[in-house]
């Protein structure tokens, strides 16, 4: 194995930082893309308009029975040939690694997060959809303002879980070719032979980024419980 | 003021309302009791539509109650509810309880719903407490700020649906106070309750349902002198001796 150079963090280390600021964007990105999809699903999912709640349920199935490897490959192989199909267009769209990425993790997410979602809206009490149209406000106006509000406070503990493990996910992109946190690091130790010092980092750095979040979840938990 | 006229209801293949028809006349109490598992709360829900109903018609103020082409948030908005667990929204401070219905859905301004708002919390004896979360009263004062919320709204007729039945035996009295003078000042209501101390006093009619259907329909007084069905006269036999 040879002399660990650990001085190869530092000298990589604006490529890193570079990398490690795509994974955190497309965290964020996804995080909130998925909270807003997952939101509307959960609500077409609890809808009583049957069709629209079966077309939900299956679409969150469906993603939630793939692993998301495969999502993401389809995603970035199959779909730009699919839309050359359908279009009839001569060559496939060139939709590009990093924005297939962002539409996959949303997609993907959003499943989850509707799960969540859905966990929430349905530990609110039915009195209170109830008492909301009661005092005459709309289905949407409802929910906005007194259903979702609730739900997402309840809930917000759990999907922020959920995206520190989106966190980790979002790695799976440097499959793509994606210079994301753990792709800069898998080229610079390609390119300077230094695997241990750079795989050792980026689990360092992950391990503190994740363990710290999730400490924070924790303390928030016993912050936000509404007091009834 | 609010017309019954034929109602039936069903989940599945049970039958909750059975030909219900009753009215409530402007500036009339109507208390309706009966045993649990009745329909009487339900019955009561389906005025405001919360509960939809297969067959008949409710009209309030005129307006048909179960016509798809109804307004129904602009409906209920003028029609009060006061239900059995407060359900105040408990993210939102007694003010934002008292004043987002008349924002959001009467289109004041946010003073002028306060205005609105705080003088219905001074008039159920709750102005101090206007700054705090529905989780810090107790149940009859969420119950009294969610008449309050109610009253904000200006409504034509007031539903209540058991507005006592989850308060502690101490907090019962504080909200039929409240009750009370709504009723003596000549506000439409209909109250599911089993107070009968409170009937006794404020209410014009009393109904009696069992099973779905309504048994008795009477004046407060034929009521309490001598129901003429059966099973009034046990029901009641049963809750006047404690």
């Amino acid at each position: 194995m040879g002399e660990l150079d650990f001085d190869v963090i530092g000298r990589s280390l604006p490529y890193l930082l570079k990398g490690l600021q795509y994974t955190v964007q497309l965290t964020l990105v996804a995080a909130l893309g998925g909270t807003v999809f997952g939101t509307l699903l959960a609500l077409a999912r609890l809808s009583s308009f049957k069709p629209v709640a079966l077309v939900a349920a299956g679409y969150v199935n469906l993603m939630r029975s793939l692993p998301l490897l495969l999502v993401i490959f389809w995603f970035y192989f199959l779909v730009p040939v699919l839309i050359q199909q359908v279009t009839g267009s001569e060559r496939p769209p060139q939709i590009g690694a990093e924005r297939s990425a962002y539409i996959t993790f949303i997609m993907f997410e959003a499943a989850y997060f509707c799960e969540i979602m859905r966990a929430g809206i349905q530990s609110i009490s039915r009195g209170q959809i109830g008492a909301a149209y009661a005092v005459g406000l709309t289905y949407w106006q409802s929910m906005k303002l007194i259903i979702l509000p609730q739900a997402f406070r309840n809930m917000l503990p759990v999907l922020l879980t959920q995206s520190i493990i989106l966190f980790q996910d979002v790695s799976l992109v440097s499959l793509l070719n994606v210079t994301d946190f753990v792709g800069a690091a898998v080229k610079i130790a390609q390119r300077d032979s230094r695997i241990v010092e750079m795989y050792l980092f980026v689990a360092i750095v992950y391990f503190v980024l994740c363990y710290t979040l999730s400490l924070m979840v924790k303390r928030l938990q016993h912050r936000i419980a509404i007091v009834r | 003021m609010i017309e019954i006229k034929n109602v039936s209801k069903w989940y599945g293949s049970f039958q909750v309302l059975n030909h219900c028809s009753t009215h409530v006349r402007k500036g009339e109490v109507v208390v309706v009791c009966g045993p649990s598992g009745s329909g009487k709360s339900t019955l009561i829900k389906t005025v405001n539509a919360l509960e939809p109903f297969q067959k008949g018609e409710i009209t309030v103020d005129g307006i048909s109650v179960g016509d798809s082409k109804t307004d129904l948030p602009k409906l209920r908005a003028k029609i009060g509810m006061v239900f059995q667990n407060f359900e105040l929204f408990p993210h939102m401070k007694i003010t934002e309880n008292l004043t987002i219905g008349q924002i959001k859905v009467l289109g004041r301004s946010p003073d002028e719903a306060r205005e609105r708002g705080l003088k219905m919390l001074d008039r159920v004896g709750l102005i101090d407490q206007m700054d705090k979360y529905p989780g810090q009263l107790s149940g009859g004062q969420q119950q009294r700020v969610a008449i309050a919320r109610a009253l904000s709204m200006d409504p034509i007729a007031m539903l209540f649906d058991e507005p006592t039945s989850a308060l502690d035996p101490e907090m019962i009295n504080e909200v039929l106070d409240v009750m009370v003078e709504l009723a003596q000042e000549g506000m439409t209501m209909m109250c599911v309750t089993h107070e009968m101390g409170f009937a006794r006093k404020v209410a014009h009619r009393v109904i009696f349902m069992d099973q779905g259907s309504i048994v008795e329909d009477a004046t407060k007084d034929d009521f309490f002198g001598k129901p003429r069905s059966e099973r009034a006269q046990q029901f009641l036999s049963k809750i006047l001796h404690h």
